[in-house]
């Protein structure tokens, strides 16, 4: 059974068809990669998945469950979490807190007891606090574990959202171009990283520009151009499907 | 944690025990019960500008509300003063909740707009019904009572009003660093991201909304039993606006912030009573003046100065981030 299934997508916005009559699957454990120019409909499709937009029409479904326009905070309970192309990062709170958010749905969320500070809560955050230090060393950036998020560099800033992605212990990730704005060498550690999720046992969906990133690292690479799928399959398949080459040089 | 709990609530404790040996009368004692008031409201309404970055300018419509529900229930009814004041809260509750809902989707201005109108409407309802509520001229509250016990005296007061200012620093320090108060700064930080996380932003909004009003409508309960009457003005669009000053000033997102706001701000018209028809101008001087120069308040600009002379000039931040 897929995790995420895609039927038969449309978005238009006023006469603009940012995607159209879209079908795909995702299936679990496996790293998803969605690629197209500038303009493909790639951010469109995934604030359609993650409950940014409502589709005109069609249906998506997590483990058959209908979940188009649902909003975001429904999704991370099915277990779906995600990151920002441009950073959502909490400036006013620390590097370990922003982590520690991600847990939310973990954590005893009462109002009253947080209010008198139950041992349950005490323990509870001592706990959190604890998984979001982990995680923290394992997306690398554990350095800043005492540091307030304001005062981190942008590369360390777009690690610390996938450990709040993954605090959530999501089953589905999604990434949206989490190479965005990295040099060379930053990109090359993000794309261990997210090797290294999926290793976990998550399934990895990303939206991403970097082609060496993608072709990486991918299992299965969906190409979108015009908000139409222009070619799917494995990185092997798609590099050298003319369509895509077509799309991407400019060719005729 | 970084955040000063214990330390600051000991500090606090200690102050408001130590004060006492420092006023020479009773117009002092009275000032400094006044501060606690004000400064319990500023508390909770810090949770909600300071840490959750909603705006209210109708928070003295709470307090107003409490304050009368005290004055029409005891006074005119009967009613224990106890249950008026838990009958007010309650109500005050109800109405928040039922309110914030379409509220709190309002963003920026237009929920500065929305709630201003809200408190405007309470303080005209309030002086303009004569006969429930005594009109412009306000109306007699009984002294405070319970279980025959009366609240009486500037110094028994003063002990009452420390001691409940105490245990709202508590709770308000309780609320911030557990995961509740953690998701509604997020919010306040990110709202989508607070959203990606599964907060239910709206429910956040809506439940710091209603304590708030209900630190605001306890306090206006017990300031109408220790003043012995109560005024529309008490609910005014002025008084809102000194609510937000002493958060702004003392700081956003402090709690300990939020009593220095208001200490000063309560003590600063008593020191400067010849300008009393200034007050309302010196009030937007120190707003203004404190956007432009102090964004972060006095507290939390303060702490970071003593954090700095602490760590000296070995490490500054960010100079050891820089890519190889």
């Amino acid at each position: 059974m897929s995790l995420l299934r895609v039927e038969q997508l449309n978005k238009s916005f006023g006469g603009i068809h940012a995607v159209q009559d879209l079908s795909f699957e995702v299936d679990p454990g496996t790293i998803h990669s969605v690629i197209g120019p500038n303009g493909a409909g790639k951010t469109t499709l995934f604030n359609l998945v993650t409950g940014v937009y409502t589709p005109s029409s069609g249906n998506i479904f997590m483990d058959d469950q209908p979940i188009a326009g649902r909003p975001a905070h429904v999704l991370a309970r099915l277990g779906m979490s995600r990151t920002f192309q441009n950073l959502q990062i909490c400036m006013n709170m620390t590097a370990l807190e922003n982590v520690m958010v991600g847990r939310h749905l973990h954590l005893d969320r009462r109002f009253l007891p947080a209010m008198l500070r139950l041992p349950g809560i005490v323990r509870g955050d001592r706990d959190c606090r604890d998984k979001a230090a982990e995680l923290m060393h394992f997306v690398g950036t554990g350095r800043y574990l005492d540091s307030d998020a304001a005062s981190m560099p942008y590369g360390a800033l777009k690690r610390l959202e996938i450990a709040r992605a993954l605090a959530a212990e999501p089953r589905l990730l999604l990434l949206d171009e989490p190479a965005a704005g990295l040099n060379a060498n930053e990109t090359a550690e993000v794309d261990v990283l997210i090797q290294k999720v999926a290793e976990t046992g998550v399934t990895v969906v990303l939206v991403e520009h970097d082609m060496k990133l993608v072709m990486n690292i991918s299992d299965h690479i969906l190409v979108l151009d015009y908000g139409k799928k222009l070619a799917e399959g494995t990185a092997e398949a798609v590099r050298h499907n003319p369509d895509v080459i077509a799309a991407y040089l400019g060719a005729a | 944690m970084r955040t000063p709990r214990t330390g600051g609530l000991m500090l606090l404790a200690l102050i408001v025990a130590a004060i006492p040996w420092f006023l020479p009368n009773n117009f002092y004692f009275e000032m400094a019960i006044l501060v606690g008031i004000n400064a319990i409201v500023a508390v909770g309404l810090n949770l909600l500008i300071g840490y959750a970055g909603q705006i209210s300018l109708g928070h003295a419509g709470f307090f107003g509300l409490g304050g009368y529900c005290s004055g029409i229930l005891v006074a005119t009814y009967g009613w224990p003063p106890a249950l008026a004041l838990l009958l007010g809260a309650v109500g005050v509750a109800v109405l928040a909740f039922v309110i914030a809902r379409p509220i709190l989707r309002l963003k920026g201005h237009y929920l500065a707009m929305a709630t201003l109108g809200l408190g405007i409407i309470i303080s005209i309802v309030v002086s303009t019904e004569d006969w429930l509520t005594g009109g412009p001229d306000g109306m007699y509250v009984p002294p405070f009572t319970l279980f025959g016990w009366e609240l009486y005296g500037e110094a028994v007061w003063y002990w009452v009003i420390g001691g409940l200012l105490l245990l709202a620093v508590w709770l308000a320090l309780n609320i911030i660093d557990s995961p509740v108060g953690r998701a509604l700064r997020a919010l306040h930080g990110s709202e989508v991201a607070a959203q990606v996380a599964g907060v239910d932003t709206t429910r956040a909004k809506v439940r710091v909304f209603v304590v708030s009003a209900v630190f605001a409508a306890v306090m206006g309960s017990l300031h109408a039993h220790y003043a012995g009457f109560v005024t529309p003005t008490s609910s005014g669009f002025f008084h809102s606006i000194e609510l937000v000053t002493m958060v702004v000033l003392g700081g956003m997102a402090s709690t300990f912030g939020a009593v220095v706001g208001a200490a000063i701000l309560t003590v600063l018209p008593q020191l400067l009573t010849g300008f009393e028809d200034y007050e309302m101008m010196v009030f937007g001087l120190i707003l203004m003046l404190t956007m432009i120069f102090l964004p972060q308040g006095l507290v939390p600009t303060l702490a970071r100065v003593f954090k700095r002379r602490d760590q000296g000039a070995g490490a500054i931040p960010g100079v050891d981030e820089v890519d190889p």
